[in-house]
């Protein structure tokens, strides 16, 4: 009985990773891309997955929302990309953030990387205070402004923010297409090595920090965000039963005071403030209508004693 | 104690205005990019390796 309610908890502690795991392998299931250096072609993927999941991704199966959104505000045909628009104004209705927290691919390796033993973490970079606010700069400007306004001679916008930064698709297509294709192996060049740079920065700053891509870079985190506070899933403290001892935040990996802003902007639902609440004060709940449903309380009283 | 720029939207019932709000615009969004043919050029640059993502192009 005590093995199997240990199990129950191991299981539920880790429920967050194995749904990232799932969906991650859900929507890049083209496993022959792979094998062959190539990428899936079918219908789907006009369809976007509500992660930073790079299309070129020999895997993937769908659309990246943010290589997409490039794509159409850099056509020539479109000044504005109502589609793409509409899927992230529902997605971010429906979820917030919890897309990063728990479906996208990124976020999934960025948290790999943290379990990885450390020197010692850091809650925070130095200049966090300001440094989160760098994803909303690379939102406005590399993903909406340049691909709007700059294009070239034959009236093509180009994708700056897949370009020049996203580590996402260097990772997930970058590497595998140039280890799998002799063809992009041979052409290359400086930029692909800049790329590498980011990545590689990335990946160290994930052994310190949580989730510092998540945190600073991001567009569709930052894009996510702004819906936190009014989605439909979202956190709420019960103010009779919170004593504000902090806990909550010193559980948080990202440093937010759960008790005073349940739905922050930067918050990306990963529920560790729920667990370590010792009051049981932060549910989650889907409210929208009059009623609100509740999800799910912080519940510590099932933990099994070690 | 101000928080966010959603203070505004503290009530609860607003806050179910905007989400539905959102929402609706959200969908109406959808079908208007559906109807001007933008998903053909989602899926044409989807189906081509986009070199710029990988950093060759």
């Amino acid at each position: 009985m005590r093995f199997m309610k240990k199990t129950l908890h191991k299981l539920r502690n880790n429920l967050r990773t194995i749904i990232q795991t799932a969906f991650v392998l859900a929507t890049n299931g083209y496993i022959k891309g792979f094998g062959e250096g190539s990428i899936f072609k079918g219908d789907s993927k006009g369809l976007c997955v509500p992660g930073l999941n790079c299309y070129s991704c020999p895997g993937a199966l769908g659309s990246c929302p943010i290589g997409a959104l490039q794509a159409t505000l850099g056509s020539q045909r479109y000044s504005f990309a109502f589609y793409i628009t509409g899927f992230l104004m529902v997605v971010g209705a429906f979820l917030g953030r919890f897309v990063c927290g728990w479906l996208c691919p990124f976020g999934l390796f960025q948290d790999l990387l943290y379990k990885i033993p450390f020197i010692k973490k850091i809650k925070k970079l130095p200049g966090d205070r300001f440094l989160k606010y760098l994803k909303y700069v690379m939102l406005t400007i590399l993903v909406l402004l340049l691909p709007m306004f700059i294009s070239d001679m034959f009236g093509q916008g180009k994708p700056w923010f897949c370009q020049y930064v996203c580590p996402s698709g260097t990772l997930m297509a970058g590497i595998p297409l140039v280890l799998f294709n002799e063809g992009l192996r041979s052409i290359i060049g400086w930029l692909y090595a800049w790329k590498l740079l980011i990545l590689a920065t990335v990946v160290i700053l994930s052994l310190l920090v949580y989730r510092p891509f998540c945190r600073y870079i991001c567009p569709l985190g930052a894009i996510y965000g702004l819906f936190n506070p009014l989605a439909l899933y979202k956190y709420e403290i019960d103010a009779d039963k919170c004593i504000k001892c902090g806990k909550c935040r010193h559980a948080c990996k990202l440093d937010i005071s759960t008790y005073e802003k349940p739905n922050s902007m930067e918050c990306i639902r990963c529920g560790d403030c729920r667990k370590s609440c010792p009051q049981n004060a932060i549910s989650c709940r889907l409210s929208a209508g009059s009623r609100a449903k509740s999800l799910c309380t912080s519940d510590t009283s099932e933990k099994p004693q070690d | 104690m101000k928080n966010s720029i959603y203070d505004n939207y503290k009530s609860p019932r607003r806050k179910n205005y905007v989400f539905f709000g959102i929402l609706i615009v959200g969908i109406a969004f959808i079908f208007t990019g559906l109807y001007r043919g933008e998903v053909d050029t989602v899926i044409s640059k989807a189906i081509t390796i986009c070199l710029e993502c990988i950093g060759i192009g």
